[in-house]
């Protein structure tokens, strides 16, 4: 076994591509859990977590360009604050104040759990990941991103190095149930994303599926129902009562040892809800 | 470095004194038996059934033999007794011909690093065959037995009164309790070294020493006398250490191999090793005139007791004699039971049965203050029990039990103020789930009590020795300081009895005499009454020795110079009696009651909980040491916030699915309440310093308030505790 | 395969030899380094009791992978107190004297993360502390002493700071 430290993606690449079956550690929160109980034996590790390419946010013209590095601690503040704030939210409820200063954004997307917390954002934003590997880069939307149950499209060899998080004009929150206050695993969770000038609604949903899922169909009508004007929407309470009907008509919960299908279905219209009048107005 | 300390503290009875092991705790230096190591050291694992309830047909250990660096493995055949458990032996040390609970231990393993080990155990061939586990409570009661000895733990009736009066005001109703977990953040741990004289010493985290010692002798087929053990640092406990856990794997492993061998459990593994709460099933019904006196009461207790008797048959005692809670009931019926299941054992937690019938009684006292149109704090204390009314059991208050006081002057306690508008500070927190407009507050009150000491005739009795050398004071004593202040207290005593600033608490073992066990709301009674005794009799000696008899401050430098005081003496309570064929009798001695009010934030279309704030008043007896009683009163709250909304472990087929702090959710700081507490000190005649064991009663009857408290703000009905957000959603 | 490193804890360089690769930065603290302070709770960054501070921030010492921490300053509880015996810092010495040590064990994970809390924030309200010990599970105490040690220790901090 053996532990390689790269300075650069290319040669996080290259040591990938020298070691097949080496294992990708960036913050260590999702890897070390299995390491520690057992789970996973360890070959080779190529940590990532310092290279300097990966780290850092910076705003570029209509988008955040987000180094897969990148902690959570780090999104919780400006500019992601500023130009994507429901993934600021996202990123402040993830573990605790240890696990942000260490989870990244590339580990979630890598991980690919359903109830990844900057997931259902990152759907909502429609945002793209970029996958690099010897084979060279791709960009990859959001939606395309997962495949089953912490699968997604990353190849053996493959890392995350960026996240492309389009700046969208217009009213965003997240809403993630737990039963604790805090280091809580999502029952149900939901980002919304309002873009004024595309005028449309996009919508993200956790840990009701075996991926994170988007609700097409109850995005597209809602914007059709709005009253979009330059500097807000208007939506009838009716329309926002409805609108959370066809949400969790997206979602595709089931029973677990933290909760049922129905009350996260349940959690999902509720929260649809109240995610929608948030931004209404 | 343990509990010895020469620190110079000031603070006797009655002081706000620091604990000895403070400074050491701050600085990373205690010691904690996981942070034990000695040279030549192996580690230890055990290999645990993964199924609820099988045959075991075959043990193949010669693949795990086969790994470099294993030195011994385990099973049944090599333990020479092969029978422990903490009141009754009716469990194995090893699993021999079945396997009655998934976690249950069927082999034990040394290597030389403790990956090598758990690798060597996941080697070991186990051939099951695999039965089908019985896993209700209800089941248990007439299914074909799982043990030789039976599946009833105990089944305890008490008929007070006239069984059939009934009052014009009836409530019934069932209620659930899921079963809670001590979830202590040391986990288990233990190094056994084996001695020239074919002895063993162990230094393990436990509640009581002696009684580990005796079970650790038997089955290795020891004399006592060559099982030495002391305390190592202990990461709480809160009943989980009272039963053994790894002791006897690490002595025989230890004896066997000729190493020292240290076990220590990883969290998961903590989850399956030591015994939980019971969960229940309890159906009442009172009744009540229409003014809200009580003329009756009725309960089925149904305990499940899981594989191994543990100390379930005082669990369902204490769960009986205190199931309609500090109220004078005239008449009465109650009947519980524990029963034997396949699924995890449970044993000792903080509360002891009582925790369990409080939930369900003061769910129905609510439910009848309503039905007879009464306020429901009104028609606590219209019942509320006082010295010299009679219990459920016949037997009356001897002592001091001020259940008005309590009512009073928690109902008296100022609310807190509104939520600030933080996100932080509402239902959901970061989560963002809540605006203030969907937030409800809702209040609620509950009150509870519950014995202290042990009860039914029980010879309980504590030894502690006072010495005095060339002025240095040093205090011995077996009692298990498990993190709630005991080793403060011992100085305290001595202080106050002697007058002397420094004492010196030796590291508790097995070479003195026992001190019981660090349970039952018992050691400062027992354990403080051993260590006043003693050092008042040392202060006898000294008196003696000295010219003038004026009483005031001596000099122990001068009057031990020469000739040392050594003294050792025994604390016993008063004697109890075991309850007859209708659950009458004088069985226990003392009494604690405390009440609490909740004040929760709900979000009542999702179903989560923010408690805000717990007003409690507590018959404390008197204050002891002011910091330590508050530091009891918010984590045993704590603890009731748990058991209310959050805490319980998921048994699913006999299978634990949640054995991690993923998703076996305790309290964080976000979660906490602020606490406000009043300490009604009302000395107990005949307690050493008047003093009462304050651990329990936050625990027992916080649990019921929130509960109430989440009923009121959103009209649930909440039968169960933990109550979940679908409970209060549906 | 084992292999040797140096991890540079408290302000000097520590050789690791012998090691399992594998190894957490906890498992290396404690059983090779000399630094038991970090507690073992879980190993599953759920509790708090292993927290140590990497280059300035608070992290579970449980999932970092010890032989990728070279080059980086850590920080544990032993570095965070005046080298003389019993001597304490102000966060210590709040935590002895308002009761909030009871067994001990979530105790020096909470010296750090407390300690990494008033460097970065030296007036917190209730709630900014409570966030930010949000990740330190304590089954002892109920958190309230603990609340009050921050505030009496933030307090002493500024005096001395002025």
């Amino acid at each position: 076994m053996s532990v390689i430290i790269p300075d650069s993606v290319e040669a996080a690449i290259a040591a990938l591509a020298a070691h097949p079956g080496a294992t990708v550690l960036a913050g260590g929160s999702d890897l070390m859990v299995e390491v520690n109980d057992g789970r996973r034996t360890l070959a080779d590790v190529v940590s990532i977590g310092r290279i300097p390419e990966l780290a850092g946010v910076r705003l570029d013209d209509d988008e955040l360009v987000i180094g897969g590095a990148t902690t959570f601690a780090r999104l919780e503040r400006d500019p992601v604050a500023a130009y994507a704030p429901a993934l600021a939210y996202a990123a402040r409820t993830v573990g605790s104040p240890q696990i942000r200063n260490a989870a990244t954004l590339g580990g979630n997307l890598a991980t690919a759990s359903p109830a990844g917390d900057s997931l259902p954002v990152l759907l909502a934003l429609g945002a793209s990941v970029v996958v690099a590997g010897a084979a060279g880069e791709r960009r990859v939307p959001a939606a395309e991103f997962f495949i089953g149950p912490k699968r997604s499209v990353v190849q053996p060899g493959e890392l995350v190095v960026a996240v492309h998080v389009p700046v969208r004009r217009g009213p965003q929150d997240y809403l993630k149930a737990g039963v604790r206050n805090a280091m809580v695993i999502a029952v149900a969770s939901i980002a919304i994303a309002v873009d004024l000038d595309a005028r449309t609604v996009g919508i993200g949903l956790g840990s009701v599926g075996p991926v994170p899922l988007g609700a097409p169909d109850a995005c597209e009508w809602i914007a059709g129902r709005a009253r979009w004007r330059a500097d807000g929407l208007d939506v009838d309470e009716r329309d926002v009562v409805d609108f959370g009907d066809r949400v969790a008509r997206a979602a595709r919960p089931i029973d677990d040892h933290r909760s049922t299908a129905d009350y996260r279905r349940h959690a999902v219209t509720v929260m649809a809800r109240r995610a929608l009048r948030r931004c209404v107005g | 470095m343990t509990a010895g300390t020469e620190t110079r503290i000031p603070g006797g009875i009655g002081q706000r004194a620091i604990r000895p092991d403070g400074v050491a705790k701050v600085r990373g230096e205690f010691s904690f038996a996981g942070d034990l190591w000695a040279e030549g050291m192996l580690w230890g694992q055990a290999l645990r059934s993964p199924h609820p309830s099988a045959r075991i047909r075959a043990i193949d250990i010669a693949p795990a033999l086969a790994i470099n660096g294993v030195h011994a493995v385990l099973t049944a055949d090599d333990v020479p007794v092969n029978r422990y458990g903490l009141e009754h032996r009716d469990q194995p040390v090893l699993a021999g011909d079945f396997v009655r609970y998934a976690g249950e231990p069927v082999a034990v393993i040394a290597a030389e690093h403790p990956d090598t080990a758990r690798r060597a155990a996941a080697a070991v061939v186990v051939d099951y065959d695999v039965l089908d586990p019985l896993v209700d409570a209800e089941a248990a009661l007439d299914a074909p037995r799982i043990h030789p000895d039976g599946n009833f733990f105990r089944d305890l009736v008490i008929r007070r009164g006239d069984v059939d009066a009934r009052g014009q005001i009836v409530v019934e109703g069932t209620y659930e309790i899921g079963m809670q977990d001590q979830a202590f953040m040391g986990p288990e741990a233990g190094l056994a070294t084996p001695t020239s004289d074919g002895g063993v010493d162990l230094v393990v985290s436990t509640q009581w020493l002696h009684n580990d010692r005796d079970q650790i002798a038997e089955c290795l087929g020891l004399a006592p006398e060559l099982v030495h053990l002391t305390l190592g640092g202990v990461g709480g406990a809160f009943g989980a250490r009272e039963d053994v856990s790894l002791h006897i794997h690490a002595c025989l492993l230890a004896t066997r191999t000729g190493r020292p061998v240290k076990i220590v459990y990883s969290r998961a593994e903590s989850f399956l090793g030591h015994v939980h709460r019971h969960p229940a099933q309890i159906w009442m019904r009172h009744s009540a005139r229409p003014d809200g006196e009580l003329v009756s009461f009725d309960a089925r207790i149904l305990l499940d007791g899981g594989a191994y008797r543990s100390s379930s048959y005082h669990v369902t005692a204490n769960a009986a004699c205190f199931a309609a809670g500090p109220y004078r009931v005239p008449n009465a019926h109650v009947r519980a039971i524990a029963v034997r299941t396949n699924n995890p054992p449970c044993g000792a937690m903080r509360g002891f049965g009582v925790v369990q019938s409080c939930f369900a009684h003061e769910a129905q006292m609510d439910r009848l203050a309503d039905a007879c149109g009464i306020d429901r704090v009104e028609l606590r204390l219209r019942n509320a029990l006082a010295p010299g009314d009679e219990l459920l059991t016949g037997q009356r208050i001897g002592g001091v039990l001020p259940v008005a006081d309590v009512i009073r002057a928690c109902a008296a306690m100022p609310l807190p103020a509104p939520a600030p508008d933080d996100v932080l500070a509402r239902p959901g927190g970061s989560g963002r789930t809540a605006t203030a407009s969907d937030v409800r507050r809702g209040i609620g009150f509950a009150v509870g009590f519950k014995n202290l000491m042990y009860a039914e005739g029980y010879m309980d009795g504590s030894v502690a020795r006072c010495r005095i050398d060339a002025g240095v004071v040093t205090v011995y004593c077996a009692a298990a300081e498990v993190g709630q202040g005991f080793v403060t207290l011992v100085q305290q005593i001595a202080r106050t009895v002697l007058g002397v600033d420094d004492v010196i608490v030796a590291p508790a073992d097995t070479t003195i005499g026992s001190a019981g066990s660090t349970s039952a709301s018992r050691q400062t009674m027992m354990s403080g009454g051993a260590v006043e005794k003693a050092c008042r009799a040392a202060r006898a000696v000294l008196d003696a020795r000295t010219a003038s008899d004026e009483g005031g401050k001596l000099d122990l430098a001068a009057l031990t110079a020469h000739e040392p005081v050594d003294v050792t003496e025994e604390y016993h309570h008063r004697l109890t009696h075991p309850l007859d064929a209708d659950g009458q009798g004088d069985a226990h001695v003392s009494f604690a009651c405390a009440a609490h009010r909740a004040v929760v934030d709900v979000d009542p279309e999702l179903g989560l909980v923010r408690v805000v704030h717990l007003a409690t008043a507590q018959d404390v007896g008197r204050v002891l040491n002011p910091l330590q009683v508050t530091g009891q009163i918010e984590g045993g709250i704590a603890q009731g916030v748990g058991l209310a909304v959050m805490e319980e472990l998921i048994v699913q087929g006999g299978r634990v699915r949640n054995a991690s702090f993923t998703d076996y959710l305790i309290p964080t700081a976000l979660d906490a309440p602020t606490v406000e507490a009043v300490l009604i000190e009302e000395p107990e005649p005949g307690a050493p310093f008047g003093a009462k064991g304050v651990g329990e009663p936050p625990t027992i009857s916080s649990t019921p308030a929130i509960v109430a408290a989440i009923r009121d703000a959103s009209g649930a009905v909440c039968r169960r505790v933990p109550v979940r957000p679908r409970d209060i959603t549906a | 395969m084992s292999e040797t490193y140096a991890l540079h804890v408290n302000g000097k360089d520590h050789p690791v030899t012998d090691a399992w690769l594998g190894e957490s930065l906890l498992y290396v603290l404690r059983e090779r380094l000399g630094f038991p302070g970090a507690k073992a709770g879980c190993e599953q960054g759920e509790c708090g009791s292993c927290s140590v501070l990497v280059d300035g921030t608070l992290v579970c010492a449980c999932l970092v992978l010890a032989a990728a921490s070279v080059g980086v300053e850590i920080t544990t509880v032993e570095g965070l107190q005046p080298d003389a015996r019993g001597a304490v810092s102000e966060v210590q010495r709040a935590f002895v004297e308002t009761g909030a040590v009871q067994c001990g064990f979530c105790t020096p994970g909470l010296i750090v993360a407390v300690h990494a809390l008033l460097e970065r924030d030296p007036e917190p309200d209730d709630l900014a502390i409570r966030e930010a010990i949000s990740g330190n599970l304590c089954r002892c105490t109920g958190y309230g002493r603990i609340l009050e040690a921050v505030g009496v220790a933030a307090a002493k901090r500024r005096e001395a700071a002025r």
